[in-house]
């Protein structure tokens, strides 16, 4: 015992992350070769984000801002992938903003990647539309509450706002009756809330999937400032596995795509690192008290 | 044996097992494109006549598609090898791999990718500010004409207050500038207070509104919260999520008061108040907790997107998108053997 304490305890960190390495890339392995994945129960909040597309009628526009970067583009892009999954097969108006500067491509890759392989029948500037980035942070989202062209006076592709079919009806951020916003850090949702949801005076609901980093920072506001929540990858899992569930054909057998499915791969990797360190935390417990127990031995 | 030779034989396993795959079935980290061509009919105006604008563009494909076009037709042009996206591919896996490098010790690989990440993102940032904000935010305004002729057509006159505000944005701009000077460094010091000012007002209306007013509305809960079904109303409450919720309320109540407590420096933390302020340090150290658990998800996912894009796109071990013809898993077992 006292052999491999001593062991733990001159142990090379690096002997750690190769143990890291390995319990993340084996599930990634196993989970490419056989294509299973873990199974998900959504949380209430994840059921909230889902409630709250789903309660929208048919042409209704939302606003989805894209307020991250492809740095966390391994915990959002599911998230965006099934949010606009949701909103297309939903039949809403989709208005796509950013306030990240490479917000605007990531927007271009999701609606390549869902809408113009799964729902071609969508028409740009009609169905949908990409306002891109505008810089100015806070100060975008408070022009935004009084006159919404002001903010975004043209598309991402050099179109005046006013000739937009997609934004007919729109003043103001508030004739939004559902903001949805894939936030990475500032700004993001908290500032969203802050700024918008706050002033609105209750006529905007939002729901908002973040980073992990984020997650804690932003259930306070839930239920009564925000209405739905996707923490993390857990969250994109768990949303992803209601919106496949809901949007499976239920006469045929055939396949979820591999892109409506990447959260809940990540959830295999997710496994093996919480039980790698779940082990390294009690091993590292017991080397602490058995190095304090022989200090105590030692000076008695 | 030494921890360094360890490792060199570790990352030497791995260098091999990656010239290995390199030679076998399908090879690996190729990248294809699929021609496209696009034209636009160019209506006549008062400077040119009405034209055909043709050309031709190149959209990443899967290898799949490449080589069933290929088995059709040896001869096709539709779809052809890229070596610029290849190199990309290539590239994007030896700077990941670089950065992953650091966590051996600290190498000029690594060094590379972090000087590359830092220019790339400073120039990103500059053009990124020059075409977003100051074309059609300052130019637009300032210089109408020219950047709606030039640049975007579909840019709106600015009112005369847009200008008026531009011109003072632009005078507090160079004030700023000022820092730089030699000599009248302190006038920079008023586009300072500016900015402070106006973040100041911005932050503390949002603040007392969002968290502080409606915070507090959120905190007051009743302790007893009746959850009563929509189909059993006639018999009363229902008992267990009765009392979850009236338990969720009373944690939440207590705890906000708790931690109150442990900020709560003017009375000394003994008695009741010391009571109240530990039980308050137990709910932060859950919460630090909690933050803690959501940051190494977070971390893992990012790792696991990596990974995942080593083993997909770079080395062909795995294939959820169904990218490729041949069998991941037999392509596995051939360099297993």
């Amino acid at each position: 015992m006292s052999k491999f304490i001593t062991i733990l305890e001159g142990l090379d960190r690096r002997w750690i992350f190769l143990a890291m390495a390995i319990s993340v890339a084996g599930p990634i392995l196993f989970i490419g070769i056989t294509g299973k994945t873990l199974p998900e129960t959504p949380t209430p909040t994840a059921r909230a984000v889902y409630r709250a597309i789903e309660a929208l009628s048919p042409g209704t526009p939302v606003l989805i801002s894209f307020d991250f970067d492809p740095a966390s583009g391994g915990e959002l892009t599911p998230m965006a992938t099934s949010l606009v999954h949701q909103c297309a097969a939903r039949g809403l108006r989709m208005v796509f903003i950013a306030l990240w500067p490479l917000g605007p491509q990531l927007i271009d890759e999701t609606i390549k990647r869902v809408i113009l392989a799964d729902y071609p029948k969508l028409k740009e500037g009609v169905d949908y539309v990409n306002l891109g980035f505008q810089s100015g942070n806070e100060s975008v989202m408070k022009v935004m509450l009084t006159d919404f062209a002001k903010a975004f006076p043209i598309t991402k592709n050099g179109v005046a706002v006013g000739d937009v079919v997609a934004l007919k009806g729109i003043q103001r951020v508030d004739n939004f009756p559902l903001l949805i916003t894939i936030s990475a850090g500032y700004p993001g949702a908290k500032e969203w809330i802050q700024y918008v949801i706050s002033s609105s005076g209750g006529k905007i609901k939002m729901v908002t999937g973040c980073t992990g980093v984020q997650t804690p920072g932003l259930y306070p506001y839930y239920p009564v400032q925000l209405n739905g929540l996707l923490g993390a990858i857990k969250g994109a899992a768990e949303y992803e596995s209601l919106v496949n569930s809901s949007l499976a054909p239920k006469d045929t057998s055939a396949a979820i795509p591999a892109k409506y499915l990447e959260a809940q791969r990540r959830m295999g990797p997710q496994l093996g690192a919480h039980l790698l360190m779940i082990a390294l935390i009690i091993l590292g417990n017991i080397a602490f008290f058995a190095q304090r127990n022989s200090k105590v031995r030692a000076t008695s | 044996m030494k921890p360094s030779k360890t490792w060199v034989i570790v990352v030497a396993v791995i260098v091999v097992l990656v010239g290995i795959r390199m030679t076998i079935g399908q090879g690996m980290a190729r990248a294809y494109v699929e021609r496209i061509d696009q034209s636009v009919e160019v209506k006549a105006n008062d400077i040119h006549g009405a034209s055909t604008e043709k050309w031709t563009e190149w959209h990443p494909v899967a290898p799949k598609k490449f080589e069933a076009a290929q088995k059709a037709d040896p001869s096709q042009t539709k779809f052809a090898f890229s070596w610029a996206n290849t190199i990309g591919l290539w590239l994007a896996a030896f700077f990941t791999l670089a950065i992953f490098s650091f966590l051996y010790r600290d190498n000029p690989g690594y060094r590379l990718a972090e000087a590359v990440i830092i220019g790339v993102s400073a120039a990103y940032w500059g053009v990124i500010g020059f075409w977003d904000t100051l074309v059609p935010k300052l130019f637009g305004a300032l210089t109408h004409t020219l950047v709606h002729d030039q640049v975007l057509p579909s840019l709106p006159a600015p009112t005369t207050f847009q200008v008026v505000a531009m011109c003072f944005a632009l005078a507090l701009g160079l004030m700023l500038l000022m820092r730089l000077a030699p000599k009248g460094g302190w006038i920079s010091l008023w586009p300072i207070s500016f900015i402070i000012g106006v973040t100041a007002g911005l932050k503390i209306v949002s603040h007392v509104e969002s968290d502080l007013v409606a915070q507090s509305i959120a905190t007051f809960k009743p302790l007893v919260q009746p959850i009563v079904s929509s189909e059993s109303a006639q018999s009363g409450w229902m008992l267990w999520p009765t009392i979850w919720a009236s338990l969720a309320n009373i944690l939440l109540v207590v705890g906000v008061l708790c931690c109150l407590t442990y900020f709560f420096f003017s009375v000394e933390h003994k008695g009741v108040a010391g009571r109240a302020a530990r039980v308050g340090i137990m709910y932060l150290m859950i919460t630090f907790g909690a933050a803690f658990g959501f940051t190494v998800m977070g971390r893992v996912a990012l790792l696991a997107a990596r990974i995942e894009f080593l083993f997909d796109d770079w080395l062909w071990l795995i294939d959820p998108a169904g990218k490729r013809i041949v069998e991941v898993a037999s392509a596995i077992g051939s360099m297993l053997c």
